[in-house]
């Protein structure tokens, strides 16, 4: 056991921030500082988002959320490189950005697997047999809950409530929101996903429940 | 056209009601329009505080009330719509989006142009990337056709409107965390006062509101404060998009008249709990809030009842629970959600997160005795109003309140677990030592543990 697993639990602080610490990161080197722009190359287009970005705020660090998101989705997680890259064109420096992706759930910090699922846990969808679904996306998947699976496929993670229990149990693929999902598509979705299907098309999309009566209204009334 | 009713949802089954043509051709704009050019900004404040709409998003503020205390004069400010919807059991506000986005960018503006606000951002979580997708499609359709931008429908009124994606954390949804994060920062709650009013995003005085409250804002001001009043109570004046799930037949999101009864929601509309099946425990506003019990089915579903019963209508998300699920791991499993959610700013919060959930799983394994939920109440009297924000009330009130009311059950869980856990020591594969075999003490056949 790591001398810092106790850190594991506390909100705020990550496994690799432990590890880190633990494995001895140098900390008599000074901070890495704001990059020259010259100095790291940013592909062009990932150059235009960010600064389309900055020009949407008053203040650029608005931009800073958009603009992880931005090379996380090229990178498929926050790299140093990624790292450098938005801290070139924002002018922040790697620590400031770095101290604001680890807050936030839906950075990665580290290497994941290509294909990002994200099932549900909270009451709702826990009530309507989400840890079973977990289980079997874990099987079917190879991917470990809350890690990746070996051949790099596959990001499974358990997530708090993703704000569509009308479909409980659900989970969102790569930001497609399926369900009520039962063990049996675990099985669906992970060879949909490996045979190189979009995840917009696996399974059918199952709108917010529409055209229901509503209590206490007659239609006369309400225009 | 439609068959849903109600106010909010009435046009929910047109097809691309997400277009502009479309929700165009079923009256839209048309309140932004009448706002814009043919009243001032303070009369457009006065009809919306005279309906009495209250805030949707969890306080029930007077949303008239609170645009009326931003300070007036050349001072630059702002708006925030808050679209992040984390609250276990909420999810109203996605589908307001999803099927009618451009509702809501009408009241966002309409809103905008009373309070004399000269630029909006809708605050919506990473997480909803089809409704951000929608939401963006539609704000590029309002630039073109002149209802959002410089200058509004040519009037000089000008006010810019950027959707703003989050990237997951359920405490980005309180407004001054909301607010921090919007400026790139870790979404930390802010100390209050000075209040987002007064002092918000980028220290200018800011408008927060949740998306169903602004969305009720164009019809309100296309038909009038009075014609709003028709419907509800008296004090909750209007209807509520309720999204029920749980253990219930039918779950969705319902638009209700303010104070119908919940036994009508959560029976008559959701089909109530499967057969054979009664309703143990419910939260009539999202998971933060207070417990209420089968008792309380008939009280009506309002502000005013919800808080008279000791809970709270909050965000209108009602999570039915029935008899079948044990309350333990009801109370475990939302002590963990909001340690995950706790920033980690204050003490009581990120604390008494961490040692619930420790005391709730060492009342699940069997190994709390019952003293330990004395402990564990005192624990959640503590946590209330010690806190920066209201995250860590909002496990404490759900927690106490189920301690209170199911202390029971949670006394037998203890018994009962102590038990199995007993006669799973006492295995064959465990070997014959036992202590209290030693000591004479009366063992429990293995069979009667589940
Ligand atoms: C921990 C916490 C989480 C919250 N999450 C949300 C949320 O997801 N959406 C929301 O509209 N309000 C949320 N609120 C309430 C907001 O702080 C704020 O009161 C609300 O957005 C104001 O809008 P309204 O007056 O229209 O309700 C949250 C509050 C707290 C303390
Ligand atoms: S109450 Fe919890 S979430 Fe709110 S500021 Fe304190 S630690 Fe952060
Ligand atoms: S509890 Fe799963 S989506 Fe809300």
């Amino acid at each position: 056991m790591s001398k810092f697993d106790h850190l594991r639990g506390v909100p705020g602080s990550r496994s690799r921030l432990a590890a880190q610490v633990w494995e001895g990161a140098r900390v008599e080197a000074d901070p890495a500082e704001v990059p020259e722009p010259s100095d790291v190359r940013v592909p062009d287009h990932l150059r235009a988002t960010i600064e389309h970005h900055i020009s949407l705020y008053p203040d650029r660090r608005s931009a800073v959320l958009p603009a992880l998101s931005a090379v996380q989705r090229e990178h498929g997680w926050l790299s140093p490189e990624a790292m450098l890259q938005v801290a070139a064109v924002m002018q922040f420096s790697p620590a400031y950005l770095e101290s604001v992706a680890s807050f936030y759930d839906m950075l990665e910090l580290e290497p994941v697997g290509t294909h990002t699922i994200f099932m549900c846990t909270n009451l709702s969808c826990q009530m309507r047999g989400a840890q079973d679904v977990l289980a079997a996306l874990s099987e079917a998947t190879g991917s470990p809950v809350g890690g990746s699976s070996p051949d790099g496929m596959f990001r499974l993670r358990a997530f708090e409530c993703l704000g569509a229990c009308d479909i409980a149990p659900m989970a969102s693929i790569e930001g497609h929101y399926r369900g009520p999902l039962t063990v049996a598509d675990a099985t669906v979705i992970a060879d949909h996903l490996r045979a190189g299907g979009a995840a917009a098309e696996v399974l059918p999309q199952k709108l917010p429940t529409a055209g229901k009566p509503a209590v206490g209204l007659d239609e006369g009334q309400a225009q | 056209m439609s068959s849903a009713g109600g106010i909010l949802l009435k046009h929910v089954d047109v097809p691309d009601l997400n277009r502009i043509e479309t929700y165009e051709r079923v009256g839209g704009y048309a309140a932004l329009r009448k706002a814009i050019t043919e009243m001032t900004g303070d009369q457009v404040l006065k009809e919306l505080e005279a309906s009495g709409l209250r805030g949707r998003g969890g306080a029930g503020f007077s949303m008239g009330k609170k645009a009326s205390f931003l300070p007036h004069g050349q001072i630059q400010k702002y708006l925030c719509c808050n679209a992040d919807e984390s609250e276990p059991g909420t999810f109203k506000d996605r589908e307001l989006m999803h099927r009618n986005p451009h509702q809501l960018i009408e009241g966002v503006l309409i809103a905008a142009y009373a309070a004399d606000i000269t630029h909006a951002f809708i605050y919506i979580r990473g997480e909803y990337e089809e409704e951000a997708d929608i939401l963006d499609a539609a704000v590029t359709e309002a630039y073109t056709r002149g209802y959002v931008g410089d200058s509004i429908l040519g009037t000089g009124f000008g006010c810019p409107l950027v959707v703003h994606r989050g990237a997951g954390a359920y405490i980005c949804g309180e407004e001054t965390a909301l607010l921090d994060s919007l400026e790139g920062k870790r979404g930390n709650p802010r100390l209050k006062p000075p209040f987002p009013a007064n002092q918000g995003l980028y220290q200018g005085p800011t408008l927060i509101n949740n998306v169903e409250t602004l969305s009720n804002v164009p019809h309100i001001i296309a038909n009038g404060a009075d014609w709003f009043r028709k419907f509800g109570t008296e004090r909750s004046p209007g209807t509520k998009v309720v999204s029920v799930s749980g253990c219930v037949q039918r779950p969705g999101n319902y638009e209700i008249e303010l104070g119908v009864s919940s036994r009508d929601i959560i029976y008559g509309l959701a089909g109530g709990p499967p057969e054979g099946r009664r309703v143990k425990a419910w939260f009539p506003g999202g998971s933060s809030a207070p417990v209420l019990t089968e008792e309380h089915l008939d009280l009506p579903y309002d502000f005013e009842h919800m808080a008279e019963a000791g809970s709270m209508l909050g965000s209108g998300a009602i999570i039915v629970v029935d008899d079948s699920v044990p309350i333990v791991s009801v109370a475990l499993r939302l002590a963990e959600f909001y340690r995950h959610e706790s920033c980690g700013k204050c003490v009581p919060c990120r604390e008494g997160t961490n040692w619930t959930v420790k005391m709730l799983e060492r009342v699940d394994r069997g190994e709390a005795t019952p003293m330990d939920l004395d402990v564990m109440t005192d624990v959640q009297t503590n946590i209330i109003g010690n806190c920066l924000c209201l995250l860590g009330d909002s496990m404490a009130m759900p927690v106490g309140s189920m301690i209170a009311k199911f202390r029971g059950e949670f006394e037998a869980h203890i018994e009962e677990a102590a038990r199995s856990q007993f006669a799973v020591r006492r295995s064959p594969e465990d070997g014959p030592i036992s202590l209290s075999d030693e000591a004479g003490l009366s063992v429990p056949a293995t069979d009667e543990a589940a």
